[in-house]
């Protein structure tokens, strides 16, 4: 039963996703065409219908992977009711929050642009999720696996930030706009932390999978590195709001944290070669080249990261297009090819092989979608370093004229973007298939086990 | 070593409780830290209905403050001081080549310049207001905010 709850989740996110890039094909034309486009398709309710489509991805198919992946776990009919009404609760509020958007409907936030009342479906339908883990977890024994820490990370975290996201209802909070923003960046910062565990989770259960190594999830240095990860979801957050006049020991202490990061960037490169060579064992098999990839980004993400965490260079990197790059490496490269890598886990575990033909097309996404990245990667930091330098070298240049500057990098990532779009749909639409061909899932007892799944 | 503090479910478990007694005290630090206190001579009502305004028009979609915000139009922080109220009120009733007219009302666009006027006075957004110290930090030059 949870398989079909996983498969619905993520069948969900599949179709968010691919909504999400057309919203977002749509928001690089603007880009290009600022003055033709301004009324036909005003950018106030493009970029939220693009964000929270992305946001809606990655929540569905992360809840989706942890369906998958605790199932067999509460087969009773209570459980099926609360894991229906979850799915009910979360939909509900995502198609009536799209609605409000294209109506023109908001009164939230930056990200939460919607109307707050809409935010109680989305609360509660994690506290259901809270509780469905909490049966799950109440039937095991022994020492928890990292997964599952980080899975109970990911919705504590969610529930505690997505609250004090709607702080700013309280007059305390919202009548003062340096402690709103420094608040409301204090919960996005934490909020992104919470759903990169709920996905790092669900990739790790893959990994130790396709392994076929059960340690690996339990060994002390990988532990060492999730409780990092768990301190930086914590108190990294204050290096979005350098400039805004906070205490400076917030402003210290994300700088510090910040640089905790060095450790993993430093964890990489030493295992580079190790990686390596264990990605050439794998590399027949389709989640582990997700894996492979997501990898990539995760690298090059994170080295960025850092220097953006440095004050001295968050100054001239800061409300520049460099933190859109950053964000759009971590959505695309990292988080949804995470994502993916486990859809398509679940998919050949609980639904069988995918034709040659659905193969074909999940690898030329993967090419096109990720060379694509790059480009539109490259693309975003030489927008953001040429407004940084415009602006450092004429500080009196009006935006327009700055932004007219900027045209052939605007160009460069409006073509890419939608190279991204064909790749996902390439990726996402076999995926969506064959979720949707297979109502019924194969028992337990006839799904694939590691073995097989190497010879896929 | 490691596995002593990090591979016993104990430990573990210790690991996590500390980090979030830690987070949570540090939570509340954040929630009661000093911020900087602005006359508003009797406009704080008016500007808190310009921020509901900012907010239901989703101007942040385009417009940043402190940086925070989208990137097709500019950072409105201190085009207060910068630009003049008459002049972000002229942009705002007739929007620009990229931007659209909104048809706000007058009482809707004073209430959004008192609220634009409150940002300014919480502080400076652009980095020639910056200064780098040796060990990386930025402080405003001329306020000392600290």
């Amino acid at each position: 039963m949870n398989r079909r709850l996983g498969s619905l989740f993520l069948a969900t996110g599949l179709v968010f996703l691919l909504a999400g890039v057309f919203f977002g094909v749509l928001g690089g034309l603007l880009y290009l065409f600022p003055q033709e486009l301004r009324d036909l398709l005003p950018f106030t309710k493009l970029r939220p219908l693009h964000v929270s489509s992305v946001v809606f991805w990655i929540l569905f198919a992360a809840i989706g992977g942890l369906y998958f992946y605790t199932s067999g776990s509460s087969k009773t009919i209570r459980s099926y009711t609360l894991g229906h009404l979850h799915y009910l609760l979360l939909f509900t509020a995502a198609i009536t929050i799209m609605g409000c958007y294209v109506a023109g409907i908001f009164g939230g936030r930056e990200y939460w642009e919607y109307p707050p009342v809409l935010a109680i479906p989305i609360a509660i339908s994690f506290v259901l999720l809270g509780v469905h883990f909490y049966r799950h977890i109440k039937k095991t024994k022994g020492p928890w696996p990292i997964y599952r820490w980080m899975w109970l990370s990911g919705i504590v975290f969610f529930i505690l930030s997505f609250t004090e996201s709607y702080l700013w209802v309280l007059p305390y909070f919202g009548d003062h706009l340096v402690r709103d923003m420094a608040v409301q960046w204090k919960s996005y910062g934490s909020l992104v932390g919470s759903w990169n565990m709920l996905i790092n989770g669900g990739a790790f259960y893959v990994m130790t999978r396709l392994s076929g190594d059960d340690s690996l999830a339990r060994k002390p240095l990988t532990f060492a590195f999730f409780f990092l990860g768990l301190f930086n979801l914590m108190f990294n957050w204050g290096h979005h709001i350098y400039a805004l006049p906070v205490s400076s020991t917030i402003r210290y202490t994300a700088y510090i944290v910040s640089m905790t990061e060095l450790l993993i960037l430093g964890r990489i490169i030493w295992t580079w070669r190790s990686s390596l060579s264990e990605a050439r064992k794998n590399a027949a098999l389709l989640p582990y080249r997700f894996l492979i990839v997501a990898d990539g980004w995760i690298f090059l993400n994170l080295f960025m990261a850092i220097l953006m965490s440095v004050p001295a260079i968050n100054l001239y990197t800061h409300g520049t297009h460099i933190t859109v790059a950053h964000t759009m490496g971590a959505t695309i490269g990292i988080n949804t090819m995470l994502l993916l890598a486990s859809a398509t886990y679940a998919c050949i575990r609980f639904y069988g092989r995918f034709s040659t033909a659905a193969q074909k097309s999940i690898m030329r996404g993967l090419y096109l979608s990720n060379g694509s990245l790059v480009v539109f990667w490259v693309a975003l930091i030489g927008a953001g370093l040429g407004k940084a330098v415009l602006e450092v070298q004429s500080p009196e240049m009006p935006h327009a004229q700055i932004m007219q500057a900027l045209q052939p990098w605007f160009v460069a990532f409006a073509v890419s973007g939608t190279g991204i779009a064909v790749g996902v749909a390439l990726m996402a639409v076999p995926i969506l298939r064959t979720l949707l061909a297979n109502q019924k899932a194969i028992p337990e007892s006839e799904t694939l086990k590691s073995k097989e799944l190497q010879h896929i | 070593m490691l596995h002593r503090i990090f591979g016993s479910p104990h430990a573990q478990a210790g690991i996590y409780a500390s980090l979030f007694i830690a987070f949570l005290l540090f939570t509340g630090f954040v929630y009661v830290a000093d911020v900087p206190a602005v006359p508003l001579d009797g406009k704080q009502d008016l500007a808190i209905q310009g921020k509901g305004l900012w907010q239901q028009h989703n101007c942040s979609s385009c417009h940043q403050l402190y940086g925070l915000g989208g990137y097709l139009g500019p950072d409105l922080t201190n085009v207060i001081s910068e630009k003049g109220a008459p002049y972000a009120k002229a942009i705002m009733q007739g929007g620009t080549g990229t931007m659209p007219n909104f048809k706000l009302s007058e009482t809707e666009l004073t209430a959004l310049v008192a609220f634009l006027e409150h940002a300014d006075q919480t502080g400076k957004a652009s980095r020639q207001h910056f200064r780098i110290d040796g060990f990386g930090q930025i402080h405003l030059k001329t306020t000392n905010h600290e």
